[in-house]
């Protein structure tokens, strides 16, 4: 396991003796109460194990393949492409994954961990609801119980999740704190990990928390990346010249990323959510109006009022709706690595139209955020460069909000 | 100031500062001392409190929609201060102590005469410089030791608290309980190994029963949720129903631990 430790403006420093993985340069650590702290150390530990245990990635590689649909393919959008006039413009088709999502891989790995650390009890919290379902799957694939915490707001607007999760065996718990978002949904299975620490194995759905979270699910969605790479020097002959991804907590983007950090010239650009406006509670842009801080266990960039209280967010998508992003982006972020932008619900909206109708695949409106930005970038790119985006999700869960935005069709 | 449990079990008592408002919050808080209580734990309350229970998750939305900031709270301490010698500590999630600025907190928290600080979120592997700028101004930094950590991680814990060290009397978030605490004995057992500190036990203690029980093990029983519920049902009288609990608390666990220690080993 990488123990990136460049201490540089890290909050608070560590003591001589104690070594403290799980850094992104200043960002990441583990920022939880001392309860959780031994279930951390187990989980890295298993996981350490599981990462040089070739039957463990064997199974692993088996269960991508053979049930969740890997390889995705790499698809030339070439309607898209001619009517942006621009870059040549790949899709990786993540949406095309059982449960319909990239949630799967992380979910397929860490419940190969789950039981290997002899637990049998899996709780998880769910925005959009796609890494509910895909907990859901997992649990029932290897016989797991399973509890879904997710707000009382995303439980309305992804009602079609919240029944596939039952119906696939899970408790869907309601949560109706805070903004009844997937924040408060991850309170909550926090509260309940912190209870029933011994027995239960706390599936967390992104790049975000205590390490090792965001490097072990980092890793889980890294053949995402690996596969992009090889698929579009194979059909391209070449390298993009950039790679666009919507990041939430921002699981999916560092999948795809992951491939290309070492390749300098491809541009890797992640797109936040922009919301209805710019004033805070009324976007997820948490590079545009966040600041460095804690949440819920990893210090990163997070949208929060001067005194440290964290805010609310807006976003017409459930699984960009979120205060807090990624230690990993952060760094990426900071290092001039990668660059974020933001689409607003209704470019969002717009860009699902376009892509149903120049090439008859509707994306998950998290991903339509990345397909927003292709939207406005690709026309400004040579016809000789290449450009991937990633629609980490299908759209079948969103017809409710586009029957409801999109009303003159 | 000294954090000192001369009481057996001394009683530590939580408020959620800002709840109801910062003037009832000083209040209660002398009346909890004047019946009894020997160290104050000042909450600040946090938009997310992921440690915390039903009870003081509604105190800190309570507090929050007047805005109670750190920043309250070390003037509340300092008022306090003024006021009364019982041992007071700041107990905050990590992100509001690190907007507000580690150094600029640590002064501001000496100034105010608070004795130290508890910030729940933050484990001794990450806490190298907040350990460093309180100590150097004196000021007690409480660790949490839970019933799951490993004897190495309470060796870490024990090095690094100073004051006190507070277990956790078993896994879970804050919140009175019907039952006394199973794993605190054998938390506190384990952790004496390691300090000479006092140690409290909290989480979960809400009545004069469970107060004694702790007496038996420990030099200091930690009361939150079922205080701050008081708060809650009794709104216009705080402090005299405050007053009322804390005096039910501690009478009933001293008698019954003089009648234990009565009884020759």
């Amino acid at each position: 396991m990488a123990t990136t430790t460049i201490s540089r403006k890290k909050p608070f420093g560590t003591p001589g003796k104690i070594a403290v993985p799980g850094r992104f340069g200043p960002f990441g650590g583990c920022y939880v109460p001392e309860t959780l702290m031994a279930a951390l150390e187990e989980l890295e530990r298993v996981y350490r194990e599981a990462r040089r245990d070739k039957k463990f990635q064997e199974e692993f590689s088996g269960l991508l393949r053979h049930y969740a649909g890997r390889p995705t393919p790499l698809f030339f959008a070439r309607r898209l492409t001619e009517k942006l006039g621009g870059a040549r413009i790949y899709l990786k088709r993540e949406d095309l994954l059982h449960t319909g999502a990239h949630k799967i891989n992380n979910c397929l790995g860490q419940a190969l961990l789950t039981r290997r650390m002899g637990k049998q009890r899996v709780i998880a919290e769910t925005g959009a609801g796609q890494h509910g379902v895909a907990t859901a799957t997992v649990c029932a694939l290897l016989g797991f119980q399973c509890v879904v915490y997710m707000g009382a707001e995303d439980m309305r607007r992804q009602e079609l999740n919240v029944f596939r999760m039952r119906l696939l065996g899970a408790e869907v718990r309601s949560v109706e704190a805070g903004s009844r978002t997937l924040k408060d949904a991850i309170n909550e299975a926090m509260r309940d990990w912190v209870t029933n620490v011994r027995t239960t194995h706390y599936l967390l759905g992104s790049v975000l928390g205590a390490h090792p979270y965001p490097q072990m699910v980092r890793d889980f969605h890294s053949v995402t990346g690996r596969e992009a790479r090889a698929q579009v020097r194979k059909q391209a002959g070449k390298l993009p010249a950039a790679v666009i991804a919507c990041v939430g907590g921002g699981s999916n983007a560092i999948g795809i990323f992951s491939a290309f950090l070492a390749d300098r010239g491809v541009r890797l650009i992640g797109v936040e959510a922009g919301g209805r406006g710019t004033g805070l509670g009324e976007h997820a842009a948490r590079f545009h109006g966040g600041a460095p801080g804690v949440l819920q266990g990893t210090y990163s960039y997070v949208l929060q009022d001067a005194a440290g209280q964290i805010a609310t967010t807006h976003s017409v998508s459930a699984g960009l709706d979120y205060p807090g992003v990624g230690p990993e982006h952060a760094w990426l972020k900071e290092s001039g690595r990668a660059e974020y932008v933001s689409a607003s619900d209704t470019e969002a909206l717009e860009a699902c139209s376009v892509l149903a109708r120049t090439e008859g695949i509707i994306p998950a409106l998290e991903s339509a955020h990345a397909v927003a930005e292709c939207i406005k970038r690709a026309p400004k790119m040579k016809r000789s460069e290449v450009m991937i985006v990633n629609i980490s999700g299908r759209g079948d869960k969103d017809m409710g909000i586009l029957r409801e935005h999109l009303k003159n069709l | 100031m000294p954090l000192t449990f001369s009481a057996r079990p001394a009683l530590v008592a939580y408020l959620t500062c800002g709840d109801p408002d910062l003037a009832t919050t000083r209040e209660v808080a002398l009346a909890a001392v004047e019946a009894g209580a020997a160290v104050l734990e000042l909450g600040v309350p946090f938009s997310d409190p992921v440690a915390d229970g039903p009870v003081i998750q509604r105190a800190s939305e309570r507090a929050l929609r007047h805005r109670t900031s750190l920043a309250d709270v070390l003037q509340l301490a300092g008022d306090l201060r003024r006021q009364t010698n019982a041992g007071m500590i700041v107990f905050s999630y990590l992100n509001p102590l690190l907007q507000f600025g580690l150094e600029r907190f640590c002064d501001a928290a000496a100034k105010a005469g608070l004795d130290g600080a508890l910030v729940i979120d933050l484990p001794v592997e990450e806490a190298g410089a907040y350990l460093r700028a309180m100590r150097a101004r004196g000021l007690a930094t409480v660790f949490l030791a839970a019933p799951t950590s490993t004897d190495g991680r309470l060796k870490q814990i024990a090095e690094a608290s100073a004051g006190f060290v507070y277990a956790v009397s078993r896994t879970g978030v804050t919140g009175e309980r019907d039952q006394a605490p199973q794993d605190a004995r054998e938390l506190v057992r384990r952790l004496r190994r390691y300090t000479r500190l006092p140690v409290a036990v909290g989480f979960g203690i809400s009545t004069a029963q469970q107060c004694a029980a702790v007496g038996e093990y420990a030099d200091a029983a930690v009361v939150g949720s079922a205080i701050v519920h008081t708060i809650e049902r009794n709104p216009g009288r705080e402090a005299a129903a405050v007053r009322e609990f804390v005096s039910g608390l501690l009478g009933g666990s001293r008698a019954a631990h003089r009648r234990t220690s009565a009884t020759p080993a």
